[in-house]
């Protein structure tokens, strides 16, 4: 399995490097909404830090929305779907390859928004090994999550609509936590965050798990 | 002969419609069948059914000894499936393309060159995406997929659409050279003449359905002709549930 994972982790990163798409819309993007949440806010700095971890997560659950959209509109071109089940991969591989392919674009894109985010809301990023950890396991989470239900939406007609409608309910806890841990961090009291690195570690364990064993009727029935 | 596919009955749907209403037939290891039949006669179905990608409801299906209603996943390293969609991904490299689907059929890498070869895939274009090939291209790095996997059952559906002259006659001798090694092939295809000067047998597909098999299952008498003639009892090849 882990030997499959690595493949397709290696193919989905490959077609994003050539393509292109990541790094020209999705980081775009959410740049822009990271933006507008700050003009929305206004000038108070205050209110701005205040508000600057539970901005930081939604803009990248709103971008990972696309990324998995991304992730799967690549196997929808040309029978490529098709393909990979012929080719004989070991389904839990496939979902382990595509979620670990997807953390690795979004914790690139958690770090542009991260500097992004102290530079327009003034905050300054303390307590940071809490928040590379919390970055890290929310990230897990939230790319299971996001491949299991790219899967269910991706044999669908309605599959751009759908996507959020499944993906942001389920990852809640994740913003939730996600958005504490940082708190935390950002308040100078790390302690109070480990808490919530917790809920986020068993969080993407328990989705991890979920996926590996869902993902093949999925990808068969879908 | 050991059947290589083997169907009995077979009932194939997508909701309630059926794609597949009862097939019944046996093709031997290392025969060429030619499908055909008219638009929606079900060959492209019934070469997904043997891939299995499309889930058999009922009846029997075996193919190269896997029974598809129990598994339909184990047995797809043993087949190569040339469809309408080449299954390549369009960003990447023809040559990338090869290299993954060789990798995950752990097929061997020193497949690669002599696939490319093989197509004439040499040079600029097997550094191009395969989103900027043209479709005789795309065609041509699919089929290079199929080489370098060299699977056991080869299942064509309109394998020369799309392809010049030269890659027709490359067609004709991958499927030569697949039955040379001991591989069955299904052919669908709308080339009559062509299909059947390189296969064994003809299997007539209507309406999801072997067209009464006693009738339709014809032994190609050497180069074939375009349409069989009605053909003498000795030249029947009768299929029943009971061939296993």
């Amino acid at each position: 399995m882990w030997r499959d994972a690595l493949l397709v982790a290696g193919k989905d990163l490959r077609v994003e490097w050539r393509s292109r798409v990541g790094l020209g819309q999705v980081v775009p993007f959410a740049l822009v909404v990271l933006l507008l949440f700050g003009l929305a806010l206004g000038p108070d700095a205050q209110r701005l830090r205040a508000a600057t971890a539970g901005l930081f997560w939604v803009t990248v659950l709103l971008a990972a929305v696309l990324a998995v959209q991304r992730s799967f509109a690549i196997e929808a071109a040309d029978g490529a779907r098709d393909g990979l089940r012929l080719s004989g991969l070991d389904a839990g591989g496939i979902f382990v390859g595509k979620a670990a392919a997807l953390v690795v674009q979004l914790l690139l894109l958690e770090l542009v928004l991260a500097v992004a985010a102290a530079l327009l809301y003034t905050t300054q990023l303390s307590g940071v090994a809490l928040l590379i950890g919390s970055c890290l396991v929310a990230t897990i989470g939230l790319a299971s999550v996001g491949t299991l239900y790219g899967a269910v939406a991706a044999g669908t007609r309605v599959r751009e609509t759908l996507l959020p409608l499944l993906f942001f309910p389920v990852v809640a806890p994740v913003l939730l936590a996600a958005t504490k841990a940082w708190g935390a961090a950002l308040d100078h009291r790390p302690g109070g965050g480990l808490g919530w690195l917790g809920v986020l570690a068993g969080f993407a364990a328990a989705y991890l798990a979920i996926g590996t064993v869902a993902f093949g009727p999925l990808l068969e029935d879908s | 002969m050991n059947s290589a596919v083997s169907f009995c009955e077979a009932v194939s749907l997508s909701g309630r419609f059926p794609l597949l209403s009862g097939v019944t037939l046996d093709v031997g290891e290392g025969e060429v069948a030619h499908l055909r039949g008219p638009n929606g006669a079900g060959k492209t179905s019934l070469l997904r059914a043997c891939a299995g990608l499309l889930p058999i409801v009922s009846g029997r299906a075996e193919v190269l000894g896997h029974d598809l209603l129990e598994d339909r996943q184990s047995l797809r390293r043993e087949v190569g499936l040339l469809g309408h969609s080449s299954f390549l991904y369009e960003e990447l490299s023809v040559e990338d393309n090869l290299r993954f689907a060789l990798r995950a059929s752990r097929s061997p890498l020193s497949r690669l060159e002599p696939a490319l070869e093989r197509l004439g895939l040499q040079g600029r274009v097997r550094r191009t995406p395969v989103g900027r090939c043209s479709t005789g291209q795309r065609r041509r790095a699919a089929l290079a997929v199929l080489v370098g996997r060299a699977p056991r059952l080869w299942l064509l559906d309109e394998p020369h659409a799309g392809l010049d002259l030269e890659g027709r006659s490359v067609v004709d001798e991958l499927v030569t050279e697949a039955k040379a090694t001991g591989a069955t092939v299904l052919i669908a295809s709308h080339e009559l003449e062509r299909a059947e000067s390189l296969a064994d047998r003809v299997i007539e597909l209507v309406g999801g359905r072997v067209a009464t098999p006693m009738a339709s299952e014809l032994v190609v008498p050497g180069p074939a002709p375009a349409v069989p003639a009605p053909a003498a009892p000795g030249a029947l090849r009768e299929v029943g549930c009971d061939v296993a």
